[in-house]
């Protein structure tokens, strides 16, 4: 597989009132042609930080980050996003929340009506079209940004963090319909998240990384097969990835057994 | 639910008001001052009866100079609003000006603008643009400004131009502090109108209450007066209700809505 974003040498120090804060040191991070990689770490490691610059919204200070060989200097062409909130206008029913992914870019809005739809439809959506956001429940509105975050058929999907304000179930839930849109999508997707098991579920890769300075300190690979059953959760092998995870956490200090 | 007995609030309103005016009417009846200090609301009503047509000229002209005095502070306030929100120079120019504008007395600027502009419609209405375009600047502004910081980074996320994000996000975010500004600006906008008025030119209510000053005619000033407070109120409630039609989507007015359905 070829090599899809590229991270090396990635610095990225903020001015604050009691001097710089480096919030990323020397990261070095290869996301290969449509896999699942997630970005595990700590809160304050910096995982959002190197998110939002593999976005293109915030550049880095030190290092470069490259898409197919191209410096990322602002948000390329192709890329979807899902924040942690799910960041829908109010003013807009569902349907025309998904919508604005087109509009945003100049795209005509007819021509991805059908899209949309189909979308809302897959996710569950469909009878909610013409709702407005406050009328639908976390997991729901979160299922929209995500419809909308595909309309434009990304190449590449960024998730900071997408299900972190959620409860249990609902995250299960959610969990199973990502790993189906990356099945059938052939796209590359970068997910932030700070569940070990979360990380394990979805990741074709694991890159764990670190706080003080925040680093990537290494990279797991996730064999486990595809498509994954929820119950895949409770396999040895399955536990035994998640294990060797909590191990290098617990080796760097940032977990204590 | 809070509030859909509204058409009973309306009704306690009015009878609240009619309690207040018999208690006055009973007061002067009892009292009895003389009548150029204080009329009966009876004398006003009959004094409002006796000549409508000319009440209704007078109260058109002032109508007509405050509304176009709003619009315009309106659509000029946004396009100001618009403009600091871009820049941070014009920020510090416009809202220096804005400042400036807002600390001199209006009172003291009227003659001058009577000077500049004639005694037709023209003063009356710079001089209620003057008043009411202060309100409009700050609450869009802010509007403008209080956009959700992720917002903008999905519509970066997607390229979204500025001016796409300006119409699509901005706007839209700043429509329920418009509304805000509005409602103060419209009273505002009739302060400014009748304080063109008692300066100069020959129509209008302030106009009317000039005149009937002068020749003692107290019934005729409250007349005025009270045609004033209706206008004003009347205003008041129109803005509120097109901010109903506006923003039905806007946490203000959402248990209205669905309790609506």
């Amino acid at each position: 597989m070829g090599v899809c974003i590229e991270v090396q040498g990635g610095g990225k120090t903020y001015a604050s009132t009691r001097g710089p804060v480096i919030a990323l040191a020397d990261v070095g991070l290869s996301v290969h042609e449509g896999e699942f990689l997630a970005l595990l770490g700590p809160s304050g490691c910096g995982k959002s930080t190197l998110l939002r610059a593999i976005a293109g919204l915030d550049l880095l200070t030190a290092g470069a980050i490259t898409l197919r060989g191209k410096p990322i200097n602002q948000p390329p062409e192709r890329m979807g996003m899902v924040f942690q909130r799910d960041v829908l206008l109010d003013w807009r029913s569902i349907r025309d929340n998904v919508l604005l992914a087109a509009e945003f870019q100049g795209l005509p809005k007819r021509a991805h009506e059908a899209r949309a739809m189909a979308l809302l439809e897959r996710f569950g959506l469909g009878a909610f079209a013409d709702r407005h956001p406050w009328e639908l429940s976390g997991g729901m509105r979160q299922r929209a940004a995500i419809c909308r975050a595909l309309l434009c058929e990304p190449e590449i999907l960024l998730m900071d963090e997408p299900f972190g304000a959620l409860d249990a179930m609902t995250r299960d839930d959610l969990n199973l319909e990502l790993s189906r849109i990356q099945r059938d999508g052939a796209r590359t997707i970068v997910f932030v998240t700070h569940s070990i098991a979360e990380a394990v579920y979805l990741s074709d890769r694991v890159a764990v990384m670190s706080t003080g300075p925040g680093r990537v300190v290494e990279v797991f690979d996730i064999d486990l097969p595809r498509p994954r059953p929820l119950a895949l959760r409770e396999t040895p092998e399955f536990a035994r990835h998640v294990a060797a995870i909590r191990g290098l956490f617990s080796r760097l200090g940032i977990v204590k057994e | 639910m809070a509030r859909d007995s509204h058409a009973p609030g309306i009704g306690g309103t009015f009878a609240v008001l009619l309690v207040l005016l018999l208690c006055w009417e009973a007061a002067v009846w009892f009292f009895a001052p003389a009548p150029i200090l204080l009329p009966p609301p009876s004398s006003i009503m009959a004094e409002l009866w006796s000549s409508p047509r000319y009440f209704l000229r007078h109260a058109g002209f002032t109508l007509w100079t405050t509304l176009a005095g709003f619009g315009l502070a309106v659509v000029l306030g946004v396009a100001l609003a618009v403009a600091i929100v871009a820049s941070r120079w014009a920020d510090r120019v416009i809202t220096t000006i804005l400042v400036v504008m807002n600390s001199l007395p209006k009172v003291a600027l009227a003659p001058l603008f009577v000077i500049w502009m004639g005694t037709g419609a023209e003063p009356k209405i710079a001089i209620a643009v003057m008043l009411a375009i202060f309100s409009i600047v700050a609450d869009v502004a802010l509007g403008l400004r209080s956009v959700d910081p992720d917002a903008l980074a999905l519509a970066r996320v997607h390229r979204a131009t500025g001016w796409r994000i300006l119409w699509k996000v901005r706007f839209p975010n700043a429509l329920p502090a418009l509304f805000v500004g509005m409602k103060v600006a419209i009273s505002f906008a009739l302060v400014g109108a009748i304080v063109g008025e008692f300066v100069g030119g020959s129509a209008g209510l302030g106009h009317v209450i000039l005149i009937a000053q002068g020749q003692f005619d107290t019934v005729r000033v409250f007349a005025a007066l009270f045609v004033l407070g209706v206008i004003g109120t009347l205003l008041f409630y129109i803005v509120e209700a097109a901010e109903r039609v506006a923003l039905p989507w806007h946490v203000s007015q959402r248990s209205q809505h669905s309790s609506q359905r």
